[in-house]
């Protein structure tokens, strides 16, 4: 284990104001009190040098864990609640676990490690824990990827190398739509965390006017979330009661109806949005209210950030870009040349870029990732079908939404009533899958593209 | 069929469709209180977009994010002109 070159997540609270609070929807933490305090029953000793994975329900005691354990743990492996539970031993065997924070609902699943501790968000006065000195690995898991989620490695320095080194006002009060626990949320938690600032906790299942009431009550002042976060909160009658100064999207393409959208809503307050991924880290932010990013992004360096554009993705190197992955079998992370490629599609049009949606076709709606195979895979089951592409469709609500084309074999076009065979294609869909990847619209065509690598032909 | 009625219709299809239940349509009530999720708002405007031709929250500049029917009918209404 390495000796710290970075201060780890603990220092930065050392000198916390009594007024920095962290809320959910049901618990009030004082964060100052964790420097006299545990929130895991004291038994942070027990963690020291561990593989921990942090397999909370709740974001608040992820948060008040994650505290506690940079410095002490060998390796933190952060657990978001909608992983699918098949692939926690997976997961547990690739990052070497040997020891789990829960909370009750949770504990069950891990019985079989050596440690697990619980962790509440009441703060229990105790002395001082082991002193945090070693350079602990923190593994975020990737959304999106059919199977098994990929993990990915990052340190606390990295992950924080976005963050101007900034003290916020005691009412400055940070939010964000998202879960902390995917790479999007931690950095709003790690900014108000740093900074000194509060910190409204999202809660999976909250009605949005509760949620937007919440962060009335609190006095948001920083908030932030994907552009179809935003699009469900402009569509409350709850909306009105909040007004942040400060407006971010990031996590999906904003585009500019939205920007405009959440100007003429809050028009005192500044709206930007900021390119990031789990495996890149943070790209940059643009802050001029137009959609897309200015082409001189990829001139140089820039907050130590290098772009650029190889076969229309975008590369990036940074000093906040992931490490590598957990696993040798998720392939490597970086090139040659220390780039990720995030898979993000962009075109230049004059003098700025813009995304273009996923390499390999793979839909995003309102944050759900849809791979077209899937969906094709399921209506090519019908006994009337020959082929069909599955694409995206753009979407006001949801930035994008599943529309299929379908060709149908001989028997098909034989069919009398096409409408009959398409409600049957839906039908057949709706059986085998969510919601969000059923084609919302279904058209026959007489002929798909092909490429000449024998695959068909997908626009991004 | 008026552009109303079109709508409703829709909503009704779009609900059974999802599973879920529709509340009591009145031109007050939130979108989001209709019964239908994002999710079904999105399947909506598409399904809107194929019948009538207009998609008012992408094409219109000066369109408001729609918060009750009321509002959500006439950005359609509006749109139609």
């Amino acid at each position: 284990m390495a000796r710290a070159e970075a201060l780890s997540l603990r220092h930065h609270i050392e000198n916390a104001s009594s007024d920095q609070l962290f809320f959910d929807r049901t618990a009030i933490v004082r964060v100052a009190d964790l420097n006299r305090g545990t929130s895991l029953n004291g038994r942070l000793a027990e963690l020291v040098g561990r593989s921990v994975l942090i397999a909370t329900t709740g974001q608040l005691t992820s948060g008040l864990a994650l505290i506690e354990l940079d410095g002490v743990a060998r390796r933190i492996t952060i657990l978001p609640p909608d992983v699918d539970p098949a692939h926690r031993g997976a997961l547990i065997a690739n990052a070497e676990v040997d020891a789990a924070v829960v909370d009750g609902d949770t504990s069950a699943y891990f019985s079989n490690l050596p440690v697990v501790v619980t962790c509440t968000p009441q703060i229990q006065p105790s002395e001082r824990g082991p002193d945090g000195n070693v350079v602990t690995e923190w593994v975020l898991l990737t959304s999106g990827t059919t199977g098994v989620p990929k993990m990915v490695v990052h340190t606390l320095a990295g992950l924080v190398t976005a963050i101007p080194p900034q003290k916020f006002s005691e009412t400055t009060v940070w939010a964000t739509f998202y879960d902390i626990r995917r790479y999007g949320g931690l950095q709003i938690f790690l900014r108000a965390v740093l900074g000194g600032a509060s910190l409204i906790l999202s809660s999976a299942g909250e009605p949005i006017a509760d949620h937007l009431s919440r962060l009335a009550r609190h006095g948001v002042t920083h908030l932030s979330g994907t552009p179809s976060h935003w699009r469900r909160a402009l569509m409350s009658p709850d909306i009105g009661k909040i007004a942040p100064g400060y407006v971010r999207l990031s996590g999906e393409i904003a585009d500019q109806a939205i920007l405009d959208h959440l100007r003429a809503a809050f028009p005192n307050s500044s709206v930007g949005h900021a390119y990031a991924s789990t495996e890149a880290g943070v790209g940059f932010a643009v802050n001029d209210g137009l959609a897309g990013f200015p082409a001189a992004y990829f001139d140089g360096v820039r907050d130590g950030v290098e772009m650029k554009v190889v076969g229309g993705s975008l590369h990036i190197r940074s000093p906040g870009t992931a490490s590598r992955y957990v696993t040798a079998q998720s392939g490597p992370l970086l090139d040659a040349d220390r780039f990720v490629d995030t898979g993000d599609v962009v075109e230049q049009r004059g003098d700025r870029y813009f995304f273009a949606g996923r390499k390999g076709g793979i839909i995003n709606i309102g944050g759900l990732k849809v791979h077209p195979e899937e969906v094709e895979a399921v209506i090519n089951r019908h006994p009337l079908v020959r082929m069909s592409l599955v694409r995206s469709r753009q979407s006001p609500i949801t930035g994008a939404i599943v529309v299929a084309e379908v060709v149908l074999n001989s028997a098909g076009r034989r069919a009398l009533q096409e409408s009959e065979v398409r409600d049957d294609i839906l039908k057949l869909c709706r059986d085998a899958l969510p919601r969000h990847k059923v084609p919302v619209s279904i058209s026959f065509v007489s002929a798909l593209a092909v490429a000449a690598t024998g695959k068909l032909a997908r626009r991004v | 069929m008026s552009i109303r009625l079109t709508i409703m219709d829709q909503m009704a299809e779009v609900a059974r469709e999802h599973g879920k239940t529709l509340a009591p349509l009145g031109d007050d009530l939130a979108l989001l209180d209709s019964g239908l999720d994002s999710l079904g708002i999105a399947v909506l405007v598409a399904r809107l977009e194929d019948q009538l031709g207009v998609d008012p929250f992408t094409t219109s500049d000066d369109v408001q994010f729609p918060v009750t029917i009321g509002d959500f009918v006439r950005a359609y209404e509006n749109g139609a002109r």
